[in-house]
């Protein structure tokens, strides 16, 4: 049974003792939170850092509050945590899809929120839900603290624009408006247990004048993505805001820049959304992996972009 | 560099030094000698090596033991009383035949007991999602989930 290489560790008490700790022992140390990425590593032979600290036991980084038109997640809670918030199932639809698919139930117990961006996968299943969401993270250092936008946060794979001696400490996203919902749809073979073939999330916000037979459509049992895209193209619903993010179709979790300009206004319907999938496909830079072909990524690409509109959709329906 | 950690397991609190490289599970088999916990992948993807740590199912293979000091573990061998009378869990699979080579039944167990402690009457769907990240090659699931459905209907809470 396997061993690591690691010869100290702390459990620090506060975001400030970690900083030093990292300032001291620079590139021999490395945080750790639930470890689920962190320890897997270290096994790999990933990482070989010497001394880990450990973040879990710094008080009040665990919440999901909302504030001032803000939902705001500390980076230690766990994705188990966030799965039973129904804050963030009724505002964030597309983190809860995320976070029920993630890993399994022993990985979603001790896996944080923070862990999961800082690890900076390609196929990180939370990325492209906040990214869609339009989400800024907060990062502490020494100094004091900075925010920028999750998009500015995605370097590369592995790679993020916090420093060695900065700490992520918050995921904050503005509060969606009542006419908006967001979906994420993980392309796997296997429910658990699993990295995304590819990772779809939309963010959908609309103005509707008509909803037609979309309501009917959808309550059928039987009815396909065809019969509801139908309902689509003939009820009175524009588009005020669209949103798309992916995941697994670049080195990092990619938002879809440029679209506002294509449906802001617009009537919703296939005919659009092939235009704003066509947007997503120039920015993708999919590849052939075991995982996935390039030219399935695509395909697929196409058909979750415009299933998750009808899931946001569908939600939003719920709430009229 | 070695440490002092303090935590319950199976209910008896101990007090051990461990070095800071160990995983928990590493602690549980080669130091303390408590075989039940398996090691499949050893990468969290398995769960062969399932405990409940403060009540929740975790994989200990990847569970620094750092993190163990303060909390409480149950492993398998803390589940049959010491007058050798079995868990309903393990009763139900012995009984519903839900053990062939018996490598997965541990972490099996250990799921599922963390799943029913905290929803004593699961649907079927929630039993799935409890042991999805339990693999077991000689099954197929169907007894398995059979036996925490009776194990829940005849020991936990009502049927559903």
């Amino acid at each position: 049974m396997m061993k690591l290489k690691v010869k100290e560790y702390f459990k620090v008490k506060s975001i400030e003792e970690a900083i030093n700790l990292k300032i001291q022992y620079g590139e021999k140390a490395m945080f750790i939170a639930g470890g689920t990425d962190v320890i897997v590593g270290l096994k790999n032979k990933k990482w070989t850092p010497e001394v880990l600290i450990s973040l879990n036991d710094i008080p009040g980084l665990s919440y999901i509050k909302e504030e001032n038109g803000t939902v705001k997640i500390g980076a230690l809670t766990t994705h188990r945590e966030i799965e039973r918030s129904s804050l963030i199932e009724k505002k964030i639809g597309a983190l809860m899809d995320a976070v029920k698919n993630l890993g399994s139930v022993q990985i979603r117990n001790v896996a944080t929120i923070g862990g999961n961006l800082c690890n900076a996968a390609p196929s990180a299943d939370t990325a492209p839900p906040l990214l869609v969401h339009n989400a800024f993270v907060t990062l502490e250092c020494k100094g004091g603290r900075r925010s920028l936008p999750l998009e500015e946060f995605f370097l590369g794979p592995g790679k993020t624009a916090k420093k060695e001696d900065e700490v992520l400490i918050e995921i904050s996203l503005p509060t969606p408006p009542k006419t908006a919902k967001s979906a994420y749809w993980k392309h796997t073979r296997r429910a658990a247990l699993e990295l995304p073939i590819i990772g779809v999330a939309v963010y959908l916000d609309v103005d509707p004048r008509e909803y037609g037979r979309l309501q009917q459509v959808f309550d059928l049992p039987d009815s396909t993505w065809d019969d509801q895209l139908r309902a689509l193209n003939e009820s009175e619903v524009f588009c005020k805001e669209l949103r798309v993010a992916l995941g697994v179709a670049a080195p990092i979790p990619l938002k879809v820049k440029d679209l506002d300009g294509i449906v802001k206004d617009k009537h919703l319907n296939d005919q659009l959304l092939s235009e704003v999938t066509d947007v997503a496909l120039q920015k993708a830079q999919v590849r052939d992996s075991w995982r996935g072909a390039a030219w399935y990524r695509k395909e697929m690409i196409k058909v979750l972009t415009k299933r998750l509109v009808l899931i946001c959709l569908r939600r939003i329906l719920k709430e009229v | 560099m070695r440490y002092t950690i303090n935590f319950k397991l199976n209910g008896e609190e101990m007090s051990i030094e461990v070095e800071p490289s160990w995983t928990l599970l590493y602690l549980l088999r080669e130091v303390l000698g408590l075989k039940g916990t398996k090691e499949g992948c050893g990468m969290g993807e398995c769960g062969a090596c399932t405990v409940q740590i403060n009540g929740k199912a975790v994989a200990s293979c990847i569970y620094p033991v750092m993190e163990v000091d303060g909390k409480e573990v149950w492993t398998i061998e803390g589940l049959a009383q010491s007058s050798g009378t079995l868990h309903p869990l393990q009763k139900a699979f012995i009984e519903r035949g839900a053990i062939q080579c018996g490598f997965c039944t541990p972490g099996m167990i250990m799921s599922a007991k963390a799943l029913l402690e905290e929803n004593p009457s699961p649907t079927e769907e929630e039993i799935k999602e409890a042991i999805a990240g339990n693999i077991c090659r000689c099954t197929g699931y169907v007894q398995i989930i059979e036996a925490i459905k009776h194990a829940a209907e005849e020991y936990y809470g009502s049927k559903k």
